[in-house]
């Protein structure tokens, strides 16, 4: 009975980890805090794009052809006269989805690779990794791009591909804090008491993953905007006339951009601002959630503080060490991805 | 050493192959509505259904699945990774005169990447927390941030517009005239540098910081050593070993920029193959260019490692 109290208190604890979180990287992380605004933004606009948007994103001739910036249209117009900044803003929203439902596939099945894989070890985990290092061999964008040739073009395409292919890259990064954590009492503990396996991955190493797996989700978001604006570029990925950011910027428009240069300008803006904002929260989310930098002294704000006035910013070396001697140690040579495929 | 090679070449075979079973697999995948239409763009339409027939058998898709895979198999080993579906050309050569393009521009982009990241890295560790520091800090993310085919686009539109310049778009060979080849190549290098650069120069920054918090640093710095001696013959050497695996984990990142650089500035390496033959479906074209560039990758991954325990020998490799 009385370890079956320990969960719920354990949860009531867990619910406010998330508030927790973001009232640390609001008083921590300046640049962190940046980028959640940013996030922020693109999550409203994402969201009330229809509200926001002055006209339709395929509202045809709604002002002059290629126009530059003039009051009814800030953004000016492109080759059909639509005006850009709906289309920009429209743009956010599949921005927006893409990235989180990338993510949510994403982190869904690197966890799962990653503690099966992890936990289990033994002949599973080798011939899964062997997988693993077989699809990491391949550079992401190639494979993406077969991918989606296979698949078709299409947004629903665009984010399983996506999922599907960040999701078995990173499963190395939850496999990797799966190990760290299978050594703990904890675990001999709960099997000793006759815990089922399910039970013991639900309850005890699921919650102890969690700070890689939300790190994991904010690094792969970045990436996903970014592959999604690449693919659509190169003209493999959302099809128009939906205002894909990258689509925006490819082949349909650049024959007018010398016209309009403002349709060469805007939609790469934007895809930069999100991508700068959703990597400096995914950092920022590191440095805080970074096991290393927590326990043994006290509170962690006051730790932070201590830190801070004797070495400095430590949190992003130490992770960015950590991941070189990761590397290292493993000898393969295959890289951790952060899912980047520039 | 040479027992760690061999051995590291011989894992390669079981990864290899299993790289070959996903692309085979990914590309046989193709949805029958895709050979339908590729049936519909060889223009037999008064007979689709020999049409259909014909690709597949192009394809090899009228046989069972093993042996499809055991025939393109046992033509890779040959060094014959069959024709292109369009043009009919073997693809061994046609990745033979491409292939060089490509190595070219990723030496290049290393170049640029390391000589953009090393000075700003170094420059972030020894002023820590300076205003210069945030500035170098916030031009690596932004490297990593901002995407290289936007850039690129810029490039293209705006000189032209403002100064009526544009990039040279038609290819020039090396041999042939170096110096236009070099100065084509430049801004495609810069850009790929740039976003190689990111990273290398944070893992730069960190490691000079954690090298110069070592004893040995101290004790230069109390022997009344100057900076510069300090950084280039004592914190260098160690900091930038790690330094070298991480290049060696952009090459991936570096591939794939290849695609969209040499698609936008038409340079006609094995990225811009690549694209042409997404566009076209051309199948037996894809996965070979697959199937090459994994097989770099693993060879890169590799060199880099046995690089790496030359470089430190506190690495010992068993």
């Amino acid at each position: 009975m009385a370890i079956e109290a320990f969960p719920s208190l354990e949860e009531s604890k867990r619910r406010s980890f998330l508030a927790d979180l973001f009232i640390r990287l609001f008083k921590e992380k300046p640049l962190g805090t940046v980028g959640g605004i940013i996030v922020l933004v693109l999550l409203l606009v994402g969201v009330f794009a229809g509200l926001l948007a002055p006209y339709g994103y395929n509202d045809i001739f709604v002002g002059p052809r290629l126009s530059g910036p003039s009051p009814d249209h800030l953004l000016g117009t492109d080759q059909l006269g639509r005006d850009l900044l709906s289309r920009i803003i429209y743009g956010a929203r599949i921005s927006l989805v893409v990235g989180l439902s990338v993510s949510a596939i994403a982190v869904a099945l690197s966890t799962l690779i990653g503690i099966t894989s992890g936990y289990f070890g033994g002949k599973l985990d080798m011939v899964i990794q062997r997988f693993v290092d077989a699809w990491l061999s391949i550079p992401p964008l190639f494979l993406i791009l077969t991918l989606i040739a296979v698949a078709g073009p299409g947004m629903l395409q665009v984010i399983l591909v996506l999922g599907i292919l960040f999701g078995i890259g990173q499963s190395r990064i939850v496999r990797g804090a799966v190990m760290g954590i299978r050594a703990n009492t904890y675990l001999e503990a709960a099997t000793a008491i006759g815990s089922k396996t399910g039970r013991i991955l639900w309850k005890h190493v699921l919650p102890n993953v969690m700070a890689p797996i939300i790190v994991l989700f904010t690094i792969t978001m970045g990436a996903a905007v970014l592959a999604e604006a690449t693919i659509s570029f190169l003209g493999f990925g959302i099809p128009p006339p939906t205002p894909s950011w990258g689509g925006m910027l490819s082949e349909a428009g650049r024959r007018y951009m010398l016209m309009a240069p403002q349709m060469a300008l805007w939609p790469g803006l934007f895809l930069a601002i999100v991508v700068y904002g959703i990597n400096m929260l995914g950092d920022a989310f590191r440095d805080l959630l970074d096991p290393r930098l927590r326990g043994g002294l006290g509170r962690y704000d006051r730790m932070m503080k201590k830190i801070h006035s004797t070495a400095g910013n430590q949190g992003e070396e130490a992770m960015d060490a950590q991941l070189t001697t990761k590397d290292v140690n493993r000898k393969g040579g295959n890289s951790i991805k952060g899912g980047d495929v520039r | 050493m040479r027992a760690y090679i061999i051995r590291r070449l011989l894992l390669l075979i079981p990864v290899l192959l299993l790289v070959t079973i996903i692309i085979f697999c990914a590309v046989r995948f193709i949805p029958g509505d895709v050979i339908e239409m590729m049936a519909a763009e060889v223009g037999e339409a008064e007979n689709p259904e020999a049409a259909i027939a014909l690709i597949k058998h192009e394809l090899g898709l009228d046989v069972p699945i093993y042996v499809q895979y055991w025939r393109w198999l046992g033509g890779v080993f040959r060094g014959d990774l069959g024709e292109s579906l369009w043009t009919g050309r073997s693809i061994t050569e046609e990745l033979g005169a491409k292939l060089p393009v490509s190595i070219e521009l990723g030496i290049l982009a290393i170049i640029t990447g390391l000589l953009i990241a090393l000075p700003i890295g170094i420059f972030s560790a020894l002023r820590q927390d300076t205003f210069g520091d945030y500035v170098g800090r916030t031009v690596a993310i932004l490297c990593i941030s901002v995407p290289a085919f936007w850039l690129a686009t810029l490039i293209i539109v705006y000189p032209s517009v403002w100064f009526g310049w544009t990039p040279a778009m038609e290819y020039a060979p090396f041999f042939s005239s170096p110096l236009s080849n070099l100065a084509q190549f430049l801004i495609p290098a810069i850009l790929m540098g740039m976003v190689m650069s990111g990273t290398t120069m944070r893992m730069t920054r960190t490691m000079m910081l954690e090298v110069l918090r070592q004893d040995y640093i101290r004790t230069a710095w109390s022997k009344g050593l100057k900076e510069g001696v300090i950084v280039s013959r004592h914190a260098l050497k160690n900091a930038l070993i790690p330094v070298i695996t991480i290049v060696g984990l952009q090459i991936p990142i570096l591939v794939g920029g290849a695609v969209i650089i040499e698609t936008i500035f038409g340079l006609p390496g094995i990225g811009r193959y690549f694209v042409e033959a997404l566009f076209r479906r051309d199948y037996p074209v894809i996965s070979s260019v697959n199937l090459i560039v994994a097989g770099v990758v693993m060879l890169c991954n590799l060199a880099v490692d046995i690089v790496y325990a030359y470089l430190d020998p506190r690495v010992q490799y068993k």
